[in-house]
């Protein structure tokens, strides 16, 4: 059960991290005319289709004692960030990246831009169209971007591995739990926690393609939904 | 009232090119005055009407120019100045009308008014709602009003900024004659109290008479014509000579009758007693004018016809037939010589041979009347 509130705790972490950075980022994507916006593109959705322990890999290296970030953070805090907590918060921010940022790009460019030009027209300027316009009609889309990210932290499974390792209380999240149950072929065990696992999955992708049916047009989902 | 508002009005001189697919570079260039009142600028699609709005409204930056309202300079390419659009306070209304979906009416019209303090900003927006007849709806949504009360909203909510400048984009479209008139009506007493420049897209004629006090021509990017409605758009349906090559008719006449009640004038065709038909043009009578007809708008018939809505019927005889590709070319002699196209078909099943008499019809919208 504490590896269970450990991996609510990280994706709760993680999708309001997510949601911080997405919202800028995911407008800036949907917005900008820079014509090498598709290398940022490429960048946010790498997760989509790397192993996780390629992305877990590098990332534990940028975290580690020799890496740029772990030694900006050991100076900073006294401590690294490999196996810990920290450290795969911000090794899941990066898995979940794609999560977060494409439904906010999708509902943001299924805005009718003449909105945004009459909101300009009317004195507004980007955050107050950003706030009373873009947001209130991406409702949607931040719900599904929430979710999504929630959802796909909690299950990770090879990031945490490498970046995290298995230590009980600060990186031992639900799947590797799982895992360890498997080996010491605790079955009972395991299939108890793969079914809160499985459960929650399920209820998490129904209310995306719920709110999506519900609005009567497609917001972004992991696959096309009919 | 006198002398309390100034009267401001809009100068333009703008120039952008845009590198279109097909044909390769459309090219915007226009320099206007725009006085205050109801401006209208009439085209056909294309002809850049929605780019100049969008250059005047600061959404699209142009090439080359200077757009000034009264002594404010909003843009200046040589300067460097390009006010951004929340800061131009020029009102524009799309023809989407581009309503906040979300919002209420009220809240829609509100939204250009967010550091008035409240009592001012209520009475602002209860005044703008009662000008254009839809107080009733503060609390409706864009969805749940009908097209012309949307209009309406749309108007209300740009005017109440008390705008320096008002661009309509075709705002009333898809409105029968009567609301059409009853918005207008609303607007043009608005815009009498506030003596803002208004400048009005349309390519629809109606419009331009139910509002116009002043047309401008756009046709490709450029200003053809400009002056009082009925000067610029009744007389000329003249065209340039370029415009009619590759017509196979063209015909020397003078003109022998005005009826500008049908909007057509009868004039005779050169060294002939034959008289047609054509559409009413910058003329007067014994003027000499010339006509082009494609030779495929000619109608052949092998008897005098009759019940017909082509006022035009010339009697002649045929002088030669040619195939050329998968058309005839028949020369006919009336007076003068015509030629008329006619498919392999209908040759052979009139029996045309050359000498026989007949009948050419011409619808009179076929004869378009040219400038030298």
């Amino acid at each position: 059960m504490q590896s269970l509130l450990l991996s609510i705790r990280l994706a709760a972490c993680v999708s309001t991290i997510l949601l911080v950075v997405g919202l800028p980022l995911a407008y800036w994507l949907a917005y900008s005319r820079w014509r090498g916006k598709f290398l940022v593109e490429s960048v946010v959705a790498l997760p989509l289709v790397l192993p996780p322990t390629v992305l877990g890999f590098y990332v534990l290296v940028a975290l580690g004692t020799q890496g740029p970030l772990g030694r900006f953070w050991q100076a900073a805090f006294g401590h690294g960030l490999a196996f810990t907590f920290t450290g795969l918060v911000f090794a899941s921010v990066l898995y979940s990246l794609p999560f977060a940022v494409q439904p906010l790009i999708a509902s943001f460019e299924s805005i009718d831009h003449k909105l945004l030009d009459a909101s300009a027209v009317l004195g507004a300027g980007a955050l107050r169209t950003l706030r009373r316009v873009i947001l209130p009609m991406s409702a949607p889309g931040v719900v599904t971007a929430i979710v999504l990210s929630f959802a796909h932290t909690l299950g990770e499974f090879g990031v945490v591995l490498m970046v995290g390792g298995n230590l009980p209380g600060s990186t031992r999240t639900i799947s590797i739990d799982i895992y360890d149950h498997v080996e010491s072929l605790e079955y009972a065990e395991a299939n108890r926690l793969a079914l809160i696992l499985l459960v929650f999955s399920f209820v998490v992708l129904s209310i995306v393609y719920g709110v999506n049916r519900r609005i009567g047009r497609r917001v972004w989902a992991p696959w096309p939904a009919k | 009232m006198a002398g309390e508002i100034s009267a401001v009005a809009l100068l333009l001189r703008v120039r952008i090119e845009r590198r279109a697919a097909n044909p390769a570079v459309f090219v915007l260039d226009v320099s206007l005055d725009i006085p205050p009142g109801i401006t209208i600028l009439f085209g056909t699609s294309g002809s850049g009407k929605s780019t100049l709005l969008d250059c005047i409204a600061g959404l699209v930056p142009p090439d080359a120019g200077q757009i000034k309202i009264g002594d404010a300079i909003v843009f200046d390419s040589e300067n460097r100045v390009n006010v951004p659009p929340q800061r131009r306070r020029i009102a524009y209304v799309f023809q989407s009308l581009a309503l906040f979906p979300h919002m209420t009416v009220e809240e829609n019209v509100a939204y250009g008014l967010p550091h008035l303090p409240l009592d001012q900003r209520t009475a602002r927006i209860g005044e703008v709602l009662q000008a254009f007849r839809v107080e009733n709806l503060r609390e409706r949504r864009p969805a749940e009003i009908s097209g012309g009360e949307k209009q309406r909203v749309a108007l209300a909510r740009s005017l109440v900024t008390l705008p320096r400048v008002l661009l309509l984009d075709e705002p009333l479209t898809g409105l029968d004659a009567e609301l059409k008139a009853s918005i207008v009506d609303d607007l043009r007493a608005w815009i009498a109290a506030q003596k803002i420049p208004v400048l009005y897209v349309t390519h629809t004629r109606e419009e331009v008479d139910a509002l116009g006090e002043r047309v401008v021509v756009l046709d490709h990017g450029r200003v053809v014509n400009q002056g009082a409605p009925h000067e610029v758009l009744d007389a000329p349906r003249r065209k340039k000579l370029a415009q009619v090559a590759g017509f196979e008719n063209l015909l020397d006449a003078t003109v022998v009758e005005l009826r500008e009640i049908d909007g057509v004038m009868r004039v005779r065709l050169a060294e002939s007693s034959s008289e047609i038909e054509v559409p009413l043009g910058y003329a007067a009578t014994n003027d000499r004018v010339k006509i082009a007809i494609r030779a495929g708008d000619i109608l052949l018939a092998t008897q005098y016809p009759s019940g017909l809505s082509a006022r035009n019927i010339l009697e002649g005889k045929i002088v030669s037939l040619e195939p050329r590709g998968s058309v005839i070319v028949a020369r006919v002699q009336a007076g003068v010589a015509f030629t008329a196209h006619l498919t392999p078909g209908a040759a052979c099943a009139l029996e045309l041979t050359a000498g026989k008499p007949v009948w050419m019809v011409l619808k009179t919208h076929s004869c378009h009347l040219i400038s030298e």
